[in-house]
């Protein structure tokens, strides 16, 4: 390896591509690739018809440009949205049948599949580009009637509780990236956990992104039966390129009464290069409806990777007494961009809503907070606390908080607090005293800034995490 | 231990160390009195390798030029400063901060790092040993600390790195008798043939309870004179002025 490339590979351990041979839908977006994608996943016509109301929808919308992170202009054309690998065309009934090239590729990702080496505690579903290559413990989890498998599999076996959810929180005419899902998605996990049962391990989904010029349309549906609880982690890599590659999922989850659902992400996409070449654009649409009275929807998202991030997971507080939370971490190195945050729609009597965000900004990198508080009229007593923090390093990043709020009940309260700061040269010298080199120290700094989020995560994860951000700020000072 | 020749040191092209010298043999103890602005937080900073400042002159520490080491490197090789205004990082809990300082060290020496049982072992001991209440390592490092806890938590820090050379910078400043104890019982039990200290103090009253071998009056830059711990005494009472 040339120098350079050695260099590269130093920054983003993720970066490999594998090669393996793949079946393509032809270039370009029209009716015969969503007819391509709806037949090689062997659809029944409900979801086709489905697809094609979307992309009807779709021809009549414009790409959103509000946002703060500017773009070069897409060519929806000239992209792949279907891409698999040959090996999984008959879909392998177990991990024996597996190629093992794609065995090895999460082996490199830290992601055991192999039965004696699974991660103990976690049921993992592997997404690779546009499939599902293997999920974990699947048999324990149908013995308490856990549905957890890929979106595509779902559809087939279980298209009653798909045909019922789906587009339910995530409408099919929603905005142009939504809509362009609904038309186009291939795969992403399906979770059903039923009445009573509280999901004995963590649910885990890793997208893994490896073909050049594709797409990747996940799409996730998770339903919480009443008085269930699930947590739910996603993990997501991607080789690196000088393209930019779009990732655009939408994630629908539903709460029925006195269900939970904590949903976890470490988005660790490509970020491109020092001078902001190539990477992922992560644009998502996560939406969770706390329909049942006494609900409860937390959102943890750990952003660390994409050339940009624009999300804003949200929860749709229906039933009353229902809880949504969102806690953020969002760091942006070198050219990468977020514009990120969440709205929580007060619907319900006596619904409560928190938002934690921490936005991390250094090199010459760009960082939005944007948030939206909606108090509905009958949303008695509903009560909202906003906290954003917003940490610089170096002087040519930005940092920028724009949070929304209508209120149209008389009884609510709602609280919201911002800060600012840069990292402190006297606190790196206090650390760098103490025996602590710069990255250490800098480490342990944003850490601590970090802490109120990072205390959310799934505790396998939290380490993970953490070093993660240490890792994503390396080489940031001095 | 540590050898100072002709030092000199500028900030925002400010002179404020002109010339000064001052050897420490390992086992010592080194008080450095002088009036404000006379440069003794500037010799604090020099020593630790802080950024910022135009230095020339000779720097020896156990043989070794200091002069291009980084901060970091110099703490691994056992130079501790106790700040005189100890800095708060929210979020970073004092235990965990203690053991990520102490295992760099350790590692920085090559010698095994400690799990988090013997640390926690460890800490307990030193705190029992300075009378600090062990809360304090629960808490978020220095955030909320009255001026007390943060000096005894320099203290703590110092007993657990356990380096060669301890420079107090105005630690007795705003500390109340109990608190001024406790210090006084961190440096006066780690005295042994090894460790050197450098005690930087305006007023006599810390001297009362560590008794320096020397005692070196710094006034504009430089060491204008050197005697015994009378000395100390002596400028209690005269004051710095007739120095000049």
């Amino acid at each position: 390896m040339k120098q350079q490339e050695l260099e590269k590979v130093k920054e983003y351990k993720y970066g490999f591509t594998t090669d393996i041979e793949s079946v393509r839908a032809p270039k370009g977006l029209n009716e015969d690739v969503i007819k391509f994608i709806s037949n090689i996943k062997k659809e029944p016509e409900w979801m086709l018809n489905w697809r094609l109301k979307a992309y009807e929808r779709l021809k009549n919308l414009k790409e959103p440009n509000w946002q703060k992170p500017k773009y070069p202009k897409i060519d929806y054309q000239n992209l792949y949205y279907y891409s698999a690998p040959k090996s999984v065309e008959n879909k392998p009934k177990d991990l024996s049948e597996v190629d093992p090239k794609l065995i090895e590729t999460y082996k490199k990702l830290g992601i055991p599949l192999q039965e004696q080496k699974k991660l103990s505690g976690i049921a993992v579903d592997a997404v690779f580009d546009s499939v599902s290559v293997a999920t974990t413990f699947k048999d324990e989890l149908t013995k308490k009637g856990i549905i957890f498998c890929p979106i595509s599999e779902a559809i087939q076996k279980h298209p009653d509780l798909v045909k019922k959810y789906i587009g339910t929180v995530i409408p099919v005419n929603d905005h142009y990236f939504a809509t362009l899902n609904s038309a186009v998605f291939t795969d992403g996990s399906f979770v059903y956990i039923p009445e009573g049962v509280r999901c004995p391990m963590e649910l885990s989904t890793y997208f893994r992104i490896n073909a050049s010029e594709t797409g990747q349309f996940e799409r996730t549906l998770i339903i919480a039966d009443k008085g269930s609880y699930v947590s739910y982690l996603e993990g997501c890599t991607a080789p690196m390129r000088d393209e930019n590659q779009l990732h655009a999922a939408n994630v629908e989850l539903i709460a029925l009464d006195d269900a939970e659902i904590k949903y976890s992400t470490v988005q660790n996409w490509y970020p491109g290069d020092k001078d902001g070449k190539g990477g992922i654009y992560n644009f998502v649409t996560k939406r969770g409806a706390c329909r049942g009275k006494n609900s409860k929807i937390s959102w943890t998202q750990v952003e660390t990777g994409s050339a940009i991030t624009w999300k804003y997971p949200s929860c749709i507080l229906q039933g009353d007494n229902s809880v949504g939370e969102f806690y953020s971490i969002a760091i942006t190195n070198n050219h990468q961009k977020a514009d990120t945050g969440t709205k929580m729609i007060h619907l319900g009597k006596n619904t409560k809503s928190k938002i934690i965000s921490k936005g991390i900004s250094a090199g010459f990198a760009d960082n939005t907070y944007r948030g939206l508080v909606d108090i509905n009229k009958k949303a008695k007593n509903a009560r909202n606390y906003t906290q954003c923090d917003s940490l610089l390093m170096g002087n040519k990043c930005g940092a920028h908080t724009v949070p929304y709020i209508k209120n149209k009940s008389s009884s609510a309260i709602v609280e919201h607090e911002a800060t600012t700061s840069k990292i402190n040269e006297e606190q790196l010298y206090y650390c760098n005293q103490r025996g602590l080199n710069q990255e250490e120290a800098i480490g342990l700094i944003v850490n601590g800034f970090c802490k109120e989020v990072l205390q959310q995560l799934p505790m396998e994860f939290a380490v993970e995490a953490q070093k993660l951000v240490g890792i994503s700020l390396e080489g940031s000072v001095g | 231990m540590l050898e100072i020749k002709n030092l000199e040191a500028s900030i925002n092209d400010k002179k404020i160390l002109k010339g000064l010298n001052l050897s420490i043999n390992p086992g010592e103890v080194h008080a450095i009195m002088g009036p404000n602005g006379s440069g003794k937080s500037t010799l604090a900073n020099v020593l630790s390798g802080k950024n910022g400042y135009e230095i020339s002159g000779e720097l020896k520490f156990q043989g070794e030029d200091l002069k291009e080491l980084p901060v970091e490197k110099r703490a691994q090789k056992g130079i501790f400063l106790a700040f005189q205004y100890p800095l708060e990082i929210p979020g970073v809990n004092t235990n965990n901060f203690l053991k990520t300082s102490l295992n760099s060290v350790l590692k920085s020496k090559g010698e095994n790092e400690l799990d988090t049982l013997s640390f926690l072992k460890l800490v307990k001991e030193k705190c029992l040993e300075l009378g600090i209440d062990e809360k304090i390592l629960s808490r978020q490092l220095n955030v909320g600390f009255s001026g007390g806890e943060k000096k005894k938590n320099e203290i703590l820090q110092m007993k657990i790195l356990d380096p060669n050379l301890c420079i107090l910078d105005e630690t007795d400043s705003g500390l109340d008798i109990d608190a001024l104890k406790i210090v006084a019982k961190g440096v006066n039990s780690s005295r042994n043939k090894k460790k050197s200290f450098l005690v930087i103090t305006h007023y006599q009253r810390l001297l009362d309870y560590i008794k320096p071998d020397f005692v070196h009056v710094l006034s504009n830059g430089k060491i204008v004179k050197t005697g015994c711990g009378e000395l100390a005494q002596e400028l209690e009472k005269t004051g710095y002025e007739k120095l000049n």
